[in-house]
């Protein structure tokens, strides 16, 4: 069982009032009908499934009812960060990232 | 669209309000009404745990920016109490506000007020925001009693103890598999909001997980 903290209740809560809500931070293409059908396809259907550092997204489904943001690291179940909607992740894996790669 | 609507501080001509609360010729019945807890007599042995319907309360579900100092002193000057803070709820005259979400909060009072509470806080709030009436959707359920805090600990799997839920504090949380607005009153009192289509259920299952206490059906 996780034990998540709501960035907007201020407290940790039980797993079972949360819901996850897959990969965070995917943006819809600004003009879809630019889009070819594979790079259209890529946004609809295809989502990462790393082993380690995933960012992905849950909902307070019990509580205030908010989207916020997790950090959580799928090989040790172990959640790193959690931040509010249209946050960016402080944390992120060193190989998807080379630009952090370089400043570390 | 053949005309844009200006948005104006005219509420009429932005939004249909009407007074919810049905003339006396209309009967009206809480969530709970057909359970007539009304006819219940007292449990036999020493009741631990009371538990009764606050009926026909008005509910009102308030959006808007809390950032916003308008807003604040709208709110204040509409219901004469401060919005409250994170997982707090605030007692007014004849008014109760419930924080919910960090853009949502809950307004309590007797229903025939509803209607006046809602023109009030339109007439004091301005912009971005909305208060919807709620009353017949809802309902509240006041249990009390020595063991009331020992039925709230086997129904969720919130951490009801005194250090970590003051009175005053408000939560919305799982409940009997199903969700409710817990506020604790006083040390003994906890106020449960629940859905109107969950309240058979949710009453029937208070029942059920206090009666190993000795239950006390009140009636308001
Ligand atoms: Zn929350």
């Amino acid at each position: 069982m996780f034990y998540i903290y709501c960035p907007y209740c201020k407290e940790h809560r039980e797993e079972e009032e949360f819901h996850a809500k897959g990969q965070a931070h995917i943006a819809r293409p600004a003009d879809p009908d630019a889009c070819t059908d594979e790079e259209w396809g890529e946004y609809l259907y295809f989502r990462k499934n790393p082993r380690g550092l995933h960012h992905e997204m849950w909902v307070h489904a019990t509580g205030c009812r908010k989207f916020f943001n997790v950090t959580r690291d799928t090989q040790t179940y172990e959640i790193k960060e959690v931040y509010k909607m249209g946050e960016r992740p402080s944390i992120v894996a060193q190989d998807q990232n080379p630009t952090a790669a370089k400043q570390a | 669209m053949s005309e844009v609507l200006e948005p104006t501080k005219n509420k009429d001509a932005l939004i249909a309000v009407m007074d919810q609360c049905p003339a006396e010729a209309v009967p009206t019945e809480s969530p709970l009404y057909h359970r007539k807890l009304g006819t219940r007599g007292a449990g036999t042995g020493a009741a631990t745990v009371s538990a009764g319907e606050l009926n026909l309360l008005g509910h009102l579900v308030i959006r808007g920016n809390a950032e916003e100092a308008a807003f604040c002193s709208g709110i204040e000057a509409a219901l004469g109490v401060q919005l409250p803070e994170t997982l707090k709820s605030v007692e007014g005259d004849d008014v109760s506000m419930s924080w919910i979400a960090p853009d949502e909060w809950l307004v309590l009072c007797p229903l025939a007020k509803a209607f006046a509470v809602e023109e009030t806080l339109r007439e004091n709030l301005n912009g971005h925001y909305s208060v919807v009436n709620v009353s017949g959707g809802q309902t509240v359920v006041r249990l009390s009693g020595s063991n009331a805090v020992n039925v709230l600990k086997k129904s969720s799997p919130y951490d009801f103890h005194d250090s970590h839920f003051p009175v005053g504090k408000v939560v919305t949380t799982a409940f009997a598999k199903t969700q409710a607005v817990i506020c604790r009153k006083s040390a003994d009192t906890w106020d449960l909001v629940i859905r109107r289509s969950f309240a058979d259920y949710a009453w029937r299952w208070l029942e059920d997980a206090a009666s190993e206490y000795g239950l006390q059906v009140t009636v308001e």
